[in-house]
């Protein structure tokens, strides 16, 4: 259990002293959702009706920014050839991995988004509705992206085939986000849509960390 | 006859890019034994090192730790063990304490602050324990990477080209850790272009690849 506490740790403060990574993922968001109001006009019914699809795209694609480097500096150092042979199993050590990705790079989007939603009108429940869709649907991602990572991991070009990999398997979380907000709106409720992303969140936490260990083990033979 | 208390290969091959590196290897490592694993570039010092470890999975033949296959016994095997590869998994972000308190940790060993500090000194790093790594030249970052050596109760050492960057005081230091590690009853296997003399103790030498 220390082992996946200081791993965390480790990746936290290492974040800390060099954050170009994490802020590289939260401008391209803000920036994202600070220039569509801009583009489509000020015309409040569009604006509102906009506003699920575009940030969710836009924190959809801000998380795969950072994906491709998951694993990779534990690579090049040979960090993960250590946790491999750690005592402790891979695929407890790849869940620190994914909760210090999601702390770093889903987090600040839940954060900010209710912050962005201001911008594109949205009401009140619709911003929390949106902030908990989020919140719900950023682990999701962060699980499911890993498994990218660590298949394409040591790969030249990895970065478009990871992209290429993960992008289908994001899109029931995108619809089901973005749906989230727009049922509120249509006066439908939310519940259903938030069931669904949270019965992703535990299939994909339970499956993710296993696969990753596996394709860790892999690209490390 | 006993049980076997250190580390045994049987039989071992290994094939890389279409290449028999080696097969047939039967090598074996007591309690109080170095083995000096010597070849050329290529012969495959690092690749046996990584089937050693269990990095890498054998096309042929078994390792066993304590008579026990190490792919059986791989916990017990693991807490034994200490693998230092090329790569030296450190971070450079980190200064060498954070960096040994990491390696610590992940190998589920307790954390003893005035002890890393201690081997960072014995390996000449002293008012250098809060740098961060960066700014450590290559040699002094295989002497934190070495420092861990002196702080784990592995009883085998799996040390790929230690001497590589070290200056004639650290090769010394690193030795005089070998030594005294095979002294103890600890066993250390490693491989190196230069000739190292281990004063006492049973040291032996195996040469990959064909003479």
């Amino acid at each position: 259990m220390s082992a996946l506490w200081s791993l965390l740790r480790r990746d936290l403060l290492l974040a800390l002293r060099r954050p170009s990574e994490v802020l590289t993922v939260v401008f391209f968001f803000v920036v994202v959702a600070a220039l569509f109001p801009l583009a489509v006009g000020p015309e409040r019914a569009t604006l509102r009706m906009l506003a699920p699809g575009v940030l969710w795209v836009g924190a959809l694609l801000a998380s795969l920014l950072a994906l491709n480097r998951l694993f990779e500096a534990d690579h090049h150092d040979g960090t993960l050839e250590q946790m491999l042979l750690s005592g402790t199993p891979l695929t407890l050590l790849v869940v620190a991995k994914i909760a210090a990705h999601w702390v770093l790079c889903g987090l600040p989007l839940v954060l900010l988004a209710p912050l962005l939603g201001v911008l594109f009108d949205l009401s009140g429940d619709a911003l929390g509705v949106l902030a908990l869709s989020l919140l719900i649907g950023t682990p999701v991602l962060s699980c499911i992206g890993a498994i990218g990572a660590a298949l394409t991991l040591g790969l030249r070009g990895g970065g478009v085939l990871l992209a290429l990999l993960v992008l289908p398997l994001f899109v029931p979380v995108l619809v089901f986000g973005a749906g989230a907000v727009e049922a509120l709106a249509a006066g439908l409720g939310s519940g259903a849509h938030l069931s669904i992303l949270m019965a992703l969140l535990l299939l994909s936490g339970l499956f993710s960390p296993w696969a990753c260990a596996q394709a860790l083990r892999i690209a490390l033979e | 006859m006993l049980p076997h208390t250190g580390l045994e290969t049987r039989d071992l091959a290994c094939e890389r890019g279409g290449k028999t590196l080696f097969e047939g290897l039967n090598l074996s490592v007591s309690p109080g034994q170095s083995l000096h694993l010597q070849g050329d570039n290529g012969s495959g010092k690092t690749s046996l090192l990584r089937l050693l470890c269990g990095l890498a999975v054998p096309l042929v033949g078994q390792v066993l730790w304590a008579g026990q296959p190490t792919t059986q016994a791989r916990e017990d095997f693991l807490r034994d063990m200490l693998y230092l590869g090329h790569a030296l998994a450190l971070k450079e972000g980190l200064s060498a304490l954070e960096n040994l308190q990491f390696a610590a940790a992940l190998s589920g060993q307790p954390w003893v602050p005035d002890a890393a500090v201690q081997a960072l000194h014995q390996m000449g790093l002293r008012g250098r324990e809060h740098l961060p790594l960066q700014i450590l030249s290559q040699g002094q970052k295989r002497r934190v990477a070495l420092a861990r050596l002196g702080l784990s109760p592995a009883r085998l050492w799996l040390l790929d080209e230690p001497f590589v960057a070290l200056d004639s005081a650290a090769c010394g230091v690193l030795q005089g850790l070998m030594q005294t590690h095979v002294a103890r009853g600890g066993m250390v296997v490693f491989t190196s272009h230069q000739a190292v003399n281990l004063a006492s103790g049973d040291n032996r030498s195996h040469r990959l690849g064909r003479a």
